[in-house]
């Protein structure tokens, strides 16, 4: 059981030892800002997406589990005939997704909001146009960065049902594989928004996507408004509320249970902090109708932020890892119930993913 | 022909030796140089071949003015730096 890790300066790798006791076995771009990770379970491949600042985005893969990677050619907007200040291009590399039964076949989501396919491990990419050409993506506005991201790409084990969250850009569903794509945030709103706009599906907020792998009906979302819970697949969202906050940017799904799920709230939008400083899990068993505060093993005296791609669940749906932007690790071995603290010590953490 | 030298921190990622190089603009000049190294591109200019936000080239001591077209002129014994700008940290 392997916990891989991107942070701010670098991706490692976590093996476990025993109970509460995980060291560090790999550890790749040291210094570099990675900004998200595949481990890919169909051929285990490990693809490190890089954010190198002032080099841009980077895309390397390892065929050894991490001991070694090389380039590949990341994700790339296509460039405008002539010289344009104002063309996009792409600016972070947030999601990275097995597209299908297919090894090698990857979707990629990105800021400015654009969504690539590879079908040959990564070694060349194709814009997406049945979401780039959405008109209402001139709609989009970005959620913490200047230009909107599509940050959470569900793929059915088929390949067909493809769902994407954006932000800020709404929830699009696609039936067919990624050819065509559909709004869909029937249910979500925005009170922060005006009034004429809470319930316009382009600029819905959803923070982070889950869905039950037994159950792909059931998705949880975590969105900037609230959370918001779906029973068809996405086609109709009900709030839901969290206590003790509903605001929050991650989410896990059990893989088999389709009613458990786990967030991880802060106060609000305006206040970015555990309730009263007091770090929880918010775990539900009954489809959100009631939830449990887990705090066993979590500070009392916390400012810790699980940013959107910092709470992963196993394939088992018993361990989760819960990573913070003060770069902290907690695991926990019972579904929430109690957690162990891995380390303090690490740069702010941006993905953890287990393989 | 012009010199082009590129900042050592570009060292950690990929060979990026010092340069000589034909061409009357930077666009030409950086054009060449990327026809020897190709992976090098990405890592000065973004998707629309811009230089990316915190790249900044020096032609005989001054900023490129042009950061979107790289018309800036280059002349026949000019010397090239590419550096990384202290705006991105």
């Amino acid at each position: 059981m392997v916990l891989h890790l991107g942070t701010r300066k670098g991706y490692l790798a976590f093996h476990r030892v025993r109970r509460g006791q995980w060291r560090i076995a790999r550890a790749a771009f040291v210094g570099d800002p990675v900004s998200q990770l595949l481990p890919d379970p169909r051929d285990g491949r490990l693809y490190a997406a890089l954010d190198l600042g002032h080099f841009g985005v980077k895309l390397r893969v390892s065929e050894d589990q991490g001991a070694s990677f090389e380039d590949l050619p990341a994700p790339a907007l296509p460039a405008a005939p002539v010289p344009d200040a104002r063309a996009p291009s792409v600016s972070l590399l947030w999601c990275l997704e097995a597209a299908g039964p297919a090894p090698g076949s990857l979707w990629c989501g990105t800021i400015p909001g654009a969504l690539f396919r590879s079908e040959d491990a990564g070694r060349s990419w194709e814009l997406n146009r049945g979401l780039w050409e959405q008109p209402s993506r001139s709609e989009w506005f970005g959620g913490g960065y200047p230009e909107p991201g599509i940050h959470s790409v569900l793929v059915s084990p088929d390949g067909r049902r493809v769902v994407c969250g954006i932000s800020c850009g709404g929830v699009w569903v696609s039936r067919d594989g990624g050819e065509t794509f559909e709004v869909a945030t029937r249910g979500m709103f925005a009170e922060y928004m005006p009034p004429d706009r809470r319930e316009d599906p382009a600029i819905q907020d959803p923070h982070r996507l889950a869905w039950c792998e037994a159950d792909r009906n059931r998705i949880w979302c975590q969105h900037h408004n609230g959370f918001f819970r779906s029973d068809d697949g996405a086609g109709r969202w009900a709030s839901v509320d969290v206590p003790p906050s509903s605001f929050g940017f991650a989410v896990a799904a059990h893989p088999s249970d389709p009613d458990t799920a786990w967030s991880a709230p802060l106060v609000k939008d305006e206040c970015r902090v555990p309730v009263d400083r007091r770090m929880v899990v918010a775990r539900t068993r009954d489809g959100g109708d009631s939830w449990e505060s887990l705090d066993r093993g979590l500070p009392e005296d916390s400012f810790a932020v699980v940013y959107r791609h910092g709470l992963a669940v196993d394939a088992s749906g018993e361990v989760l890892a819960l990573a913070t932007t003060t770069g902290a690790v907690w695991i926990s071995e019972d579904q929430g119930d109690s957690w162990d603290l891995v380390t303090h010590q690490l740069p702010p953490v941006y993905a953890a993913r287990w393989s | 022909m012009a010199r082009v030298h590129f900042t050592p921190n570009l060292r950690r990622h990929l060979e990026a030796p010092s340069v000589e190089v034909p061409g009357a603009t930077v666009s030409r000049v950086l054009d060449q140089v990327f026809a020897a190294n190709p992976a090098l591109r990405s890592y000065v200019l973004d998707d629309q071949g811009r230089l990316r936000t915190h790249v900044v080239v020096y032609v005989d001591g001054g900023a490129v003015s042009d950061r979107i077209g790289l018309g800036d002129p280059v002349a026949e014994r000019s010397e090239i730096h590419v550096m990384q700008a202290l705006s991105g940290g």
